[in-house]
């Protein structure tokens, strides 16, 4: 019996989905402070919601009542509900999951208890190291916001873990979400046209597949992999290196006037950006998730680059800056110089060129990698319970080819 | 101390080769494709595409994938396409034609694994020794490997530079980043001097100011990288530092800032650094796999490789200032 916080938004929602579907657990109970939206209401199957607010003590009369054992604290989030503001978001943010962990630490059935956290816990500075293990923490405590909360969320879930080390605690710090459906700050930050910058500043950034995302909650609430885990897809962007692949112009501001040109994207509704988010976009964040790999048993499906490319191809958004019009320039250029310009390998098999090697398809403008499974695929679970030391089991998922064939050698 | 084995140090025409390898290291990827259009073009009848041709094509597909952003970086940040095909030839000019940089040694670098160069750090106002010993690196080694170099929180807090400095494969000077590329095998570079050796004055030249707290050297222990004490002779005459400029240097936040014979008097024409003739030498490795990773822990065995790998790069600069003839040539 599993119980999930959050179950309106639309990880909670997918991820109540996929419980509900599997007949092994005998009840999916999902909380939420709104209703879930119409059209997830498929999805959810049976899934039963109840209509609480994670801030009030009925949820411990919820968890107690319906002898829940897995409880998925989903809701911890950067976005609230409707009428936001800070406080409100605080509230639900760190009062809730005070609630949350107090109605589980009173009850006799609760023995797992899975919490979605954020590696933006560990703050985004110039003076951080590169790489961040889950043993690290931030340089100073993050001033506020989500990092700030999610930092406090983590106290008490470590308090709690004190109190009640009987109960298998898994802490899950994401990375940003992307994907085609998730809608993120982020996601709306790559579909503006103009998409402003810190001027000299490139930071990296790192990202999670939507449906790794899911993936990964539905194992931790279905199997015992406690501990503390980073996760987060392989390797990274440069923020500039995005906005040339996602086709838009980025427009350079002094990093000064970064957080006021967030603020007046967000007077106008284009975006949502938090002062945090602007310092992420300052500079970057990469995370170590060899222990996921590795202990936790999970490799995700998609690379931050490939997370990336999907999200790109999933929406309806036309690139301002089109690749085959780049190109096109380039066969110009090369033909004022009078010679022949190289093949492209990442566009359309031009008449002149021979096919692209196997394995590159090469679709409409942007090609999609080989052997990626269809955006609302499940990537396959690795390892299996027995956490095998990361090792894949090779069902069916084979490693799709780096994107774009860049050989990184040296 | 042993003595390092002296590889041309006098004559040996380094830019000849370094020609043919700027050609042929360029890019693996435009290599590959140009190959694939040169053996389309010949049976087809069609004149073979000259060398220029070849080298215009790559240079305009290269620009399409910067525009299009498909190159691939680290998770540093380092983009080996940019750092090959951009920095690296322009700091090649100034490696063999402005410093006609000598290099003895390189025999001590390992071909394919991890080592951390250590090496003494000068030049007042741009850190030219790290990017000329990258270079070095890049140029002499068989296999052109990179130098990822550790820099000082102020360069990664400054922008364009902070950033140019990640994208050619830099990072901050921190255990966690240092034992990471060497764990992963990579030649790592650092200058622990930090801001007391490129900021000391000219009478202290090619005296080796303090090593920091030996961070280096517990990062080598812990993943069993050997030591490549490295010096670098020339260095020190590029910007000659006469004055600090203390209190302009506190209000611009600086650790300090220099007064040189042409900086800053001539403006950014002061900022061009004096045409010093440069040796850098890789010294004999420091190993440090015997003692284990615990032996990080082990402060006495910390200072005692610190003083060592001190005293050896001490020891070598005071012998290349001996055997140079001139700073000029």
């Amino acid at each position: 019996m599993v119980l999930v916080t959050g179950v309106s938004r639309y990880l909670g929602s997918r991820l109540a989905g996929r419980l509900a579907a599997d007949p092994s657990i005998e009840r999916v109970i999902g909380v939420d402070t709104v209703p879930p939206v119409r059209a997830d209401l498929d999805l959810l199957g049976r899934t039963e919601f109840v209509r609480a607010d994670i801030r009030n003590p009925l949820i411990g009369k919820v968890i107690s009542q319906a002898g829940v054992d897995t409880v998925v604290h989903a809701s911890v989030t950067a976005t609230p509900h409707g009428a936001g503001g800070r406080t409100p978001m605080k509230e639900m943010n760190v009062i809730g999951t005070m609630q949350l962990l107090a109605a589980c630490q009173k009850s006799d059935t609760v023995r797992r208890l899975i919490v979605k956290s954020t590696t933006a816990v560990y703050g985004t500075s110039s003076r951080d190291p590169a790489i961040f293990t889950e043993d690290m923490s931030a340089r100073s405590l993050p001033a506020g916001g989500y990092a700030k909360d999610a930092v406090e969320v983590e106290g008490y879930v470590r308090g709690f873990l004190r109190r009640r080390p009987d109960i298998e605690v898994t802490l899950l710090r994401f990375a940003n979400f992307i994907g085609p459906f998730i809608d993120t700050p982020l996601t709306r930050y790559f579909q503006l046209p103009v998409v402003p910058t810190a001027f000299g500043l490139d930071p990296r950034m790192q990202l999670l597949h939507e449906t790794d995302a899911i993936e990964i909650l539905r194992l931790a609430a279905t199997s015992s992999r406690p501990g503390t885990f980073n996760v987060a897809g392989d390797g990274a962007l440069l923020l500039s290196q995005a906005i040339r692949r996602a086709g838009r112009v980025a427009l350079p501001v002094p990093a000064r006037a970064v957080s006021v040109v967030g603020r007046l994207i967000r007077r106008s509704g284009m975006a949502d950006f938090s002062p945090e988010q602007m310092q992420f976009l300052n500079f970057g964040r990469v995370v170590c998730n060899a222990r996921l790999k590795h202990e936790f048993g999970y490799r995700p499906a998609y690379t931050t680059a490939e997370a990336f490319e999907s999200f790109l191809t999933g929406r309806p958004v036309e690139p301002v800056i089109k690749p085959s019009a780049v190109r096109a320039g380039e066969k110009a250029l090369a033909g004022l110089l009078g010679i022949r310009a190289e093949r492209d390998i990442t566009l359309p098999a031009e008449p002149a060129d021979r096919p692209a090697p196997a394995g590159r398809p090469a679709p409409a403008d942007r090609p999609a990698p080989a052997g990626r499974p269809a955006p609302a695929d499940r990537p396959e679970q690795v390892g299996g319970p027995a956490r095998a030391g990361g090792r894949r089991t090779g069902s069916g998922r084979k490693r799709t080819p780096a994107p774009f064939g860049v050989v990184r050698h040296g | 101390m042993a003595e390092a084995q002296v590889i041309r140090l006098r004559g040996g025409d380094l830019r000849g080769e370094a020609n043919t390898s700027a050609g042929s290291v360029g890019q693996p990827v435009d290599s590959a494709a140009a190959e694939a259009n040169l053996s389309r073009d010949q049976p087809g009848g069609d004149r073979p595409a000259s060398s220029w041709e070849r080298k215009a094509a790559a240079g305009l597909a290269f620009l399409r994938r910067r525009i299009t952003g498909q190159y691939e970086v680290d998770e540093f940040g380092f983009d080996p396409e940019l750092t090959e095909s951009a920095v690296l030839p322009a700091m090649r000019q100034l490696y063999h034609t402005w410093f006609r940089t000598e290099v003895i040694g390189v025999h001590n670098i390992p071909a394919d694994s991890g080592a951390l160069i250590v090496a003494n750090h000068a030049g007042a106002l741009w850190a030219l020794d790290g990017v000329m010993a990258a270079t070095a690196v890049h140029e002499e080694t068989p296999d052109h490997r990179f130098l990822r170099m550790l820099g000082a929180d102020l360069l990664f807090t400054t922008p364009v530079l902070g950033s140019l400095a990640r994208k050619t494969g830099s990072t901050l000077a921190c255990n966690p980043d240092a034992e990471r590329l060497l764990s992963i095998g990579e030649l790592v570079g650092v200058w622990p001097e930090g801001f007391k050796g490129i900021g000391k004055p000219f009478n202290e030249r090619y005296k080796l100011q303090r090593f920091g707290r030996g961070g280096f050297v517990s990062a080598a222990l812990r993943t069993g990288a050997p030591i490549i004490p490295t010096s670098i002779v020339g260095s020190e005459e590029i910007h000659p530092m006469l004055g600090n400029a203390k209190t302009l240097a506190r209000v611009l936040g600086l650790p300090y800032f220099p007064l040189t014979p042409t900086f800053p008097w001539l403006g950014p024409l002061g900022m061009i650094p004096l045409p010093s003739k440069w040796y850098i030498e890789f010294g004999d490795p420091i190993e440090t796999a015997q003692y284990g990773p615990e032996a990080a822990d082990d402060p006495m065995l910390v200072f005692e490789l610190t003083d060592r790998v001190r005293e050896q790069i001490q020891g070598n600069l005071y012998r290349l200032l001996m055997q140079r003839r001139s700073i000029w040539r």
